[in-house]
């Protein structure tokens, strides 16, 4: 059933890492990420993947949750692997035809593969422990200096937020209209492409007449209730930054540390 | 009593540009007092939805003024203290809830006020204990019933501690439990927080319970009175296109048939006590 399905991947949990403030937690994401891609050396790869899996096992995450994510990914995974293995020049290992296999290009597609598994896992970590609500919070927060380039900042945020409010109910009624339609005989099962699209427009629609006049309805509650954009609105949660916050924040810098010297002084295969 | 609400031959018309205007509301002369409780009745179309909405403000009169607390609903730089004044709840509790959990869309109103954080906490908690959906306050709202969402909704407004609330047709999506626990709430808010509420209703059942009652029709204030003068009126609410309570129903029948019954029953204890008489 399409009421079946979650929004967002959040798992509520008690975890170190669920109670960090979700502002520390996304920074957190975004130096994890670019660490991924300072790594140059072979054994520096150790750094981002123990990292990720202790933090992963800290937040109590089924670790088969995490990979799900990778799934939807695995046609771009292994479209760059074969895309560096064969042209990578190097020293060739096997020839045939115009195509060529070097040992560099092995490796480094085995980096590429390594830098999207787990920048996939990463944010999927994120998310996983971060409710969207905590997420459009951090967001909001973070890019409040844009502000002053006029970048439209709350309303992105509140956009954000009723997004994720009405996704549920337009799936309920998307529902509703598919079983109205259904009754009245509309066939959506059958057919090619092109008939199965066909079957979708009297579901679409509808869905559509009702979501604008959700959104008026809505409009006209907001301003019943003084809603004038986000000039002097304040907030009833305030995000703080608690010690578990900078405890986090010290591991992500001391790895990033371990990786930087590792790329100095460590040797590289090639 | 302080009047809280006042029209003066408030007018209204749909300004359409080329088609002939649509007239909704015609010379309309009501007040609504403090700490009372009005009922307004109409068939689908009367204007009474309209007259709520020129309440708080949403709809601006295009003759005669609205009057909230003294203030006049023209004036756009008082817009928000009116509609901090009167709130008011819509038909569909799905589509004015804003929030994805149900303490954050209390807060909604608050945060918009820029009231202080913990102040907003007190008044949140404080708003979902009086509509009994406390221990719901970290839910998400498609997790809640209708009458629960309707009940959230209403949190949200008293959380800014309004004047009045204006209910528009509050009940009309919601199942009978649903639309019981509403009106329960609406008579609590009334009789224990002497909060002035006015209620745009065709549900006759819930117009009983108001202490005065005003019958809308076609742009007109045709009646006004207690429940018990509306009611007893039978025939002429027939003609207006609305009902009256079963029970005011019923005796009206028992005398159409020769029995020496009274016009003015209009809850089922009265009319208990009325059959019992007759029966002994």
């Amino acid at each position: 059933m399409l009421r079946d399905i979650t929004i967002g991947q959040y798992f509520p949990g008690k975890s170190v890492i669920h109670r960090m403030d979700p502002r520390m937690k996304l920074i957190l994401s975004l130096v994890y990420i670019v660490m991924l891609f300072c790594v140059g050396t072979e054994i520096g790869f150790l750094v981002p993947i123990v990292f990720l899996i202790v933090a992963i096992q800290i937040s109590k995450i089924p670790m088969k949750m995490v990979l799900k994510g990778i799934k939807p990914i695995l046609p771009l995974i292994i479209f760059t692997a074969v895309l560096n293995i064969f042209f990578v020049s190097g020293t060739p290992l096997v020839q045939w035809g115009f195509l060529t296999i070097s040992l560099e290009g092995i490796l480094v597609a085995l980096k590429m593969v390594i830098r999207i598994i787990f920048l996939i896992m990463g944010t999927s970590l994120l998310t996983y422990t971060t409710s969207p609500i905590a997420l459009t919070d951090a967001i909001e927060q973070l890019l409040k200096p844009l502000n002053k380039i006029k970048f439209p900042v709350h309303e992105m945020a509140m956009m954000m937020t009723i997004a994720l409010r009405f996704i549920p109910t337009l799936i309920e009624e998307t529902d509703k209209i598919m079983s109205a339609q259904k009754a009245r005989g509309a066939d959506m099962e059958s057919g090619g492409l092109r008939q199965r699209i066909k079957a979708m427009i009297p579901i679409l629609i509808p869905l559509f007449v009702s979501a604008f006049r959700r959104a008026e309805e809505l409009a006209l509650a907001m301003e019943c209730r003084c809603y004038r954009g986000g000039e002097g609105r304040t907030r009833m949660r305030q995000l703080h930054y608690s010690r578990l916050d900078w405890y986090g924040a010290a591991c992500m810098a001391l790895c990033f540390a371990v990786v930087i010297v590792l790329n100095l002084f460590a040797p590289t295969l090639l | 009593m302080k009047e809280l609400i006042s029209t003066e031959h408030l007018h209204f018309e749909y300004v359409r540009a080329e088609e002939e205007n649509v007239l909704v509301l015609n010379d309309i002369n009501i007040s609504i007092h403090e700490g009372e409780f009005v009922a307004v009745l109409g068939h689908n179309g009367s204007g009474k939805s309209t007259l709520a909405k020129h309440f708080n403000a949403v709809l601006l009169p295009t003759g005669g003024k609205v009057l909230v607390d003294g203030i006049d609903t023209a004036q756009p730089d008082r817009v928000f203290d009116i509609r901090q004044k009167i709130g008011m709840v819509f038909q569909n509790p799905d589509n004015q809830i804003v929030a994805t959990i149900v303490e954050e869309d209390v807060a909604f109103a608050l945060e918009n006020l820029g009231i202080e954080p913990a102040e907003i906490r007190k008044r949140v908690d404080d708003a979902l204990k009086k509509v009994d959906m406390y221990e719901f306050k970290e839910h998400a709202p498609h997790q809640l019933s209708g009458g629960q969402k309707q009940r959230v909704a209403i949190a949200g407004i008293i959380a800014m501690r309004p004047e009045c609330i204006v209910l528009d047709e509050p009940t009309a999506m919601l199942d009978p439990k649903g639309r019981r626990e509403v009106l329960n709430t609406v008579m609590e808010l009334n009789r224990e927080h002497s909060t002035t509420i006015a209620l745009i209703t065709h549900y006759m059942d819930e117009a009983v319970h108001a202490d005065r009652i005003i019958v809308v029709d076609h742009g007109d204030v045709v009646m006004t009175g207690t429940p018990r003068e509306i009611f007893s009126q039978v025939d002429k609410m027939k003609e207006l296109g609305l009902d009256v309570p079963q029970v005011t129903e019923l005796c009206h029948r028992l005398k159409q048939e020769g029995l020496p019954v009274p016009d003015d029953v209009i809850t089922e204890e009265e009319c208990t006590a009325v059959l019992k008489q007759l029966l002994q």
